[in-house]
């Protein structure tokens, strides 16, 4: 399951990591120095060269990893979803005008009212997976909640401030 | 007051010129230093417009310029980078310092010169280019190629073995004799081992003097300081562009980043001057005689630096393309070549070496990048596919008998 990552010097330019993908496919990651780095992508004829080199910045490199990451985990929610018939997951945005901005997630009293739970908040492209009862949200948090589609509803309703039951 | 206005004009006329040849080469994805080489050849003596007024001052730049152009390269490698690499790649350092400096040292004795004229010429065919090389590379988007630390390493033993190299041709060409050659070498060798180990232990205590946070400081202590180095070097006979060499591997860090960073617009301006100093020193009506000599030992020099690429890249188990891409992107000769023949010319060795280094460096320097591209086309590969296909089919024919 692990992947083999190799490090290879480049010395006067820095450093080259690369890995084999199990569809046989080369992926490497040349770091310069100077904090530039580029994506490659190998030739499948000839696994020596690179068919393309793609210069990425610092931030476009911390975007492209996030995206990566941010799928790898929503992958694993998946595939939680699949194990058990009917348990759907969804992202729920707090609402800017939401009753709960800058309060604790136990005042939603979310499980107890949808039976659906909190399993992760996004926030600032960083995730903090299962958040306990004294988790203080803030404007722009993103809500992961696991539950049945009636209380996602309920969940996606509460964090609204619409308290219609 | 007079010639001062007149080296205003001919120093900003030829700096202007620079930068417009420069343009133009890079469209058409050329280096610029045979572009500066050319120059230097038609302001010269003898050439198109003789400059008058401003040849001391180009060739305190020029001066300048070898020691920018070594402490840049200093920069570019860490203490660690240097020694670390030194036993995986020196049978490839040995193959390339055989195949490519014994052609040059046999090609001077054909043509009837002293044995100083064939170390020199030695030395101009044995070192490859790293920054024409180091860019070749990043242009045609090569850096994660699997042969690239092949091709590094070879410029790191190259480079390396000029810290060694170029203080022996120093003490010989100032006409010490072989024996005063062996001192000058014992002392260079004693100092670039006692800069690699002080540079591995204590680099970041030497890089501690000098401060990143301010620009301005850190441009003149380290320029200073690599000034009076390369100067305290040059008069202990060791050759002032090692001892730059060797102020740039001494420092690592922040320091070497920023430093990079600072000196590399002063680095453009001088290396431009020098390669145009070099360039004026020859006298144009020079080069036809010695176009046909450099033409053949250009095309020999580069055939047996293909062969080194390949039998490098073989060693390191890389496919036939990756081994013929090593060979042609070892081609072009560039800076050290230049460096190597101006101690030449500055002791008068043999009058006609600086017109055969000129065109030699010329025609490497030119072809190099553009044959660097071969591997690139559809037809380069399908032919070596073919061949990779012709050679395949032995191994389970034979298998299966």
């Amino acid at each position: 399951m692990r992947v083999r990552v190799e490090q290879t010097p480049l010395p006067g330019i820095g450093v080259r990591h690369d890995l084999i993908t199990s569809s046989g496919r080369t992926v490497g990651v040349v770091s310069h120095r100077n904090g530039r780095r580029d994506l490659l992508l190998y030739d499948v004829d000839d696994p020596d060269s690179c068919l393309a080199s793609i210069p990425l910045t610092d931030d476009e490199a911390e975007a492209l990893a996030d995206v990566l990451g941010a799928s790898l985990m929503l992958g694993q929610l998946a595939g939680l979803r699949q194990q058990a018939a009917g348990l759907l997951t969804e992202q729920i945005a707090l609402p800017a005008g939401s009753p709960f901005v800058g309060r604790r997630l136990g005042d939603t009293r979310a499980r107890t009212r949808t039976s659906a739970s909190i399993v992760a908040v996004l926030r600032d492209r960083e995730v903090i997976a299962s958040p306990g009862p004294s988790f203080q949200f803030d404007a722009n948090d993103v809500v992961v909640a696991v539950g049945t589609r009636e209380g996602l509803n309920g969940v996606t309703a509460i964090l609204a401030g619409d308290t219609g039951d | 007051m007079h010639s001062t206005t007149i080296l205003l004009i001919e120093v900003g006329a030829l700096l202007f010129a620079l930068g417009m040849l420069g343009r133009i080469g890079r469209r058409f994805g050329l280096s610029p230093i045979p572009l500066y080489l050319l120059a230097g050849l038609a302001f010269g003596h003898g050439g198109v417009i003789p400059l008058s007024a401003s040849e001391e001052f180009i060739e305190v730049g020029a001066e300048i310029g070898v020691i920018l152009l070594l402490v840049m390269l200093g920069l570019e490698y860490s203490a660690s980078e240097l020694v670390g690499n030194l036993r995986s790649a020196a049978p490839a350092g040995l193959i390339d310092a055989l195949f490519n400096a014994l052609p040059g040292a046999g090609f001077a004795f054909l043509l009837g010169w002293g044995w100083e004229a064939a170390l020199v010429l030695a030395g101009i065919t044995w070192v490859s280019s790293s920054g024409v090389i180091a860019k070749v590379l990043g242009d045609l988007g090569r850096l994660g190629n699997r042969e690239t630390p092949v091709i590094l390493s070879v410029l790191v033993i190259e480079d390396l073995a000029m810290a060694f190299y170029l203080p022996l041709v120093t003490a010989v060409l100032a006409g010490v004799g072989l024996l005063g050659g062996a001192k000058a070498l014992a002392v260079a060798v004693l100092t670039v081992v006692a800069v690699l180990v002080v540079a591995i232990r204590y680099g970041h205590a030497i890089s501690s003097f000098i401060s990143v946070k301010d620009a301005e400081a850190l441009l003149l202590s380290v320029l200073g300081l690599t000034l009076f180095v390369a100067g305290v070097a040059a008069e202990l006979k060791v050759s002032a562009a090692v001892g730059a060499f060797l102020v740039g591997i001494a420092l690592s860090g922040p320091v070497a980043h920023n430093a990079t960073q600072i000196l590399s617009p002063l680095r453009d301006l001088f290396a431009a001057v020098f390669f145009v100093f070099f360039g004026l020193s020859t006298d144009p009506a020079a080069m036809p005689p010695v176009i046909l000599p450099a033409l053949g030992l250009a095309v020999l020099t580069m055939l047996t630096k293909v062969l080194t690429g390949v039998l490098a890249s073989r060693r390191a188990g890389i496919a036939l393309p990756g081994q013929i891409r090593t060979g042609l992107a070892l081609m072009p000769r560039g800076e050290f070549s230049i460096v190597i023949a101006g101690l030449a010319v500055a002791s008068g060795v043999e009058p006609e070496l600086a017109p055969l280094a000129t065109a030699y460096v010329l025609i490497t320097v030119v072809s190099g990048p553009m044959l660097a591209r071969l591997p690139d086309y559809t037809w380069f590969k399908s032919m070596v596919r073919k061949r990779m296909a012709v050679q395949r089919p032995v191994g389970p024919v034979t298998a299966a008998e």
